[in-house]
């Protein structure tokens, strides 16, 4: 380990800039690259439920320009994607629908729950609406409001991203 | 409720037979599955479209996927808690929501409108259409690849989103009016926020245009595209700008004015050929209208109470509960138990930015209604979808979902 240990930090250090990072072993500094991958280059899946869609296309457009966190592209594709964002309310003829798109993407993958009714089924506590979409998929960050701002979605994905570098490269499901 | 990937519906084709043509069956044509979750579809709309080669020999809708069960939840709740409900059936335009609810629960009791209240329904109506028209233009320019469009029109709306939160402290679900007028009053420097809105707009709304208006590729992928006649768009119900782009001058603004839309001077933009692109420019055209229509009221905006003085229906200022007995019932009376129309049924339409969105309620004279049903425009449209597509490439199918602007929530309700 440690004739390859000085290279590696070299490399990595200068792919920040950051000539002061100290890196101690190669996992670390593997777990370090793999990290700044997935939150550099996100890709949500294009896929709007209700009101909060409108919102999360807000926050892709001028005003608020996702694509300042590397987030601009969004893929219909689940394949393609590595972020599904619950963006509204999820009717029970929906959810088995939400469930498959899921299981299509491919590892690593995490969810965020835009918005009350994504979180708990939000003013809409009847027959028709699930109760929450962690009831079908594992959700990692919940955004509350009904809808949201384009801010506090923001905020859910940079609290999206802290969970990712602290989490290390096995962190995701 | 645990769904499993096993428990997702499969169709075969021997449960889908009554809704294909023959030669479907004799393996002539193909099926293909569009939806619920497609870039161009606006939402979780299904369809199942038969085609041959290349063109649309059928297009059968399947809807339901946002089904929120509005009306039944409407039933359980006081006739104002049923305010924030409606915004969220047409999300791209709460204020009218807001506005044909209150308005039928006015007429059910008969309950006067100040004019200073009506006015401003009318300018945030009209906002409202403007932007719900920009996320329209915005999302059906995208589809058809025009991606510049979206990121104009996104700009705009958001100075419209900016006084809508200025005056109800949420940008899109705003549940501002209340029966017999307002929430409160418009705030200090709302009536300069729209007039900066009045002067930028117009030179906006012709950078639009000029993107689209002569772009040939546009042209081609409109023009002539989506075809429907003024004699089918009327026997399919079909209202608001997808039918006036056909020629039949129907609006609900004219047709029965409502909040005294009869005090202001606008025109009916109309279509001819009933294509897509002629919806285009009805919307593009009502846009300029809907600027017009601020700009009047504003100009005349009377001063007065924004909010009926009838304690029936709303609660007594504050500062009057310190001294007044009266006063002190009314406001607990109004809070714990709501208010009781008097037992009948009633229907309001008003002129959504999609077309006629009504309200039927049905009270037995207690505080909740017994029941609420909406007339949702994009409900009644989107049936005159597989008659539009019909004959026309698979490509133009997501030209003419675009043009005739459907909200699922409106649809499934």
């Amino acid at each position: 380990m440690g004739a390859v240990k000085e290279p590696v930090a070299v490399v990595a250090g200068q792919k920040t800039g950051e000539m002061g990072v100290a890196l101690t072993t190669l996992e670390e500094a593997l777990e370090w690259v793999a990290a700044w991958g997935r939150t550099r280059a996100m890709w949500p899946l294009l896929f709007g439920l209700a009101c909060c869609a409108i919102e999360m296309m807000a926050t892709q457009a001028s005003h608020y320009d996702l694509s300042r966190f590397g987030m601009e592209i969004m893929r219909a594709s689940p394949r393609q994607a590595d972020l599904m964002i619950v963006a509204g309310r999820v009717s029970r003829k929906m959810a088995p629908v939400v469930r498959r798109l899921y299981d299509q993407m491919t590892e690593p993958k995490w969810v965020i729950a835009m918005g009350d009714c994504a979180s708990t089924g939000g003013v809409f506590n009847n027959y028709a609406i699930v109760q929450g979409v962690d009831e079908i998929i594992p959700v990692d960050v919940y955004v509350s409001g009904c809808p949201p701002r384009p801010e506090g979605l923001i905020e859910g994905i940079l609290l999206l991203h802290e969970k990712i570098r602290r989490g290390g490269i096995r962190s995701s499901r | 409720m645990a769904i499993r990937e096993g428990e997702v519906q499969e169709f075969t084709l021997e449960q889908l037979k009554h809704l294909v043509s023959e030669r479907a069956l004799r393996g002539e044509t193909i099926l293909l599955n569009m939806g619920p979750q497609h870039p161009s579809t606006h939402g979780v709309l299904r369809l199942l479209v038969e085609l041959d080669g290349e063109t649309i020999v059928s297009v059968v809708p399947d809807i339901g996927y946002l089904h929120t069960g509005i009306e039944k939840h409407c039933e359980s709740k006081t006739y104002t808690k049923i305010i924030p409900l409606t915004d969220r059936i047409d999300y791209l335009s709460p204020m009218s929501n807001n506005l044909a609810y209150v308005m039928a629960v006015e007429k059910l009791m008969g309950v006067e409108v100040p004019l200073r209240a009506q006015y401003i329904r009318v300018i945030l109506t009209e906002l409202q259409r403007i932007a719900s028209h920009l996320v329209w233009l915005g999302t059906h320019a995208l589809d058809i690849a025009a991606m510049s469009v979206f990121l104009y029109c996104f700009r705009e709306r958001e100075m419209i989103l900016d006084i809508f939160e200025m005056v109800s402290g949420q940008r899109m679900m705003v549940s501002y009016f209340r029966v017999g007028g307002l929430w409160r009053d418009v705030p200090e420097g709302f009536e300069d926020a729209v007039r900066a809105f009045l002067k930028l707009m117009p030179s906006r709304i012709n950078e639009y245009e000029r993107l689209l208006k002569r772009n040939p590729l546009w042209l081609q992928r409109t023009k002539g595209v989506g075809v429907i006649s003024p004699e089918d768009a009327i026997a399919w119900g079909v209202t608001g700008p997808s039918l006036r782009g056909s020629g039949v001058n129907y609006d609900v603004r004219k047709a029965q004015p409502y909040s005294s839309y009869d005090h202001f001077e606008f025109d009916v933009p109309l279509g001819e050929n009933g294509d897509v692109y002629d919806r285009f420019m009805v919307r593009i055209e009502e846009m300029r209208q809907s600027l017009r229509i601020i700009d009047q009221a504003l100009r005349r905006l009377p001063k007065g109470p924004y909010i009926t003085p009838d304690r029936k229906v709303t609660p007594p200022p504050k500062e009057e509960l310190a001294w007044s007995m009266e006063a002190l019932i009314h406001h607990f009376k109004f809070w714990t138990e709501g208010f009781s129309p008097p037992p009948g049924e009633v229907y309001h339409a008003v002129e959504s930015p999609r077309g006629e969105f009504g309200v039927y309620i049905n009270s037995d004279g207690s505080p909740k209604p017994r029941r609420v049903h909406f007339r949702a425009p994009s409900f009644v449209n989107l049936q005159a979808l597989p008659i539009m597509a019909k004959g026309c490439l698979v490509a133009d199918l997501v030209a003419i979902i675009g043009s005739i602007d459907i909200v699922l929530g409106e649809v499934d309700r």
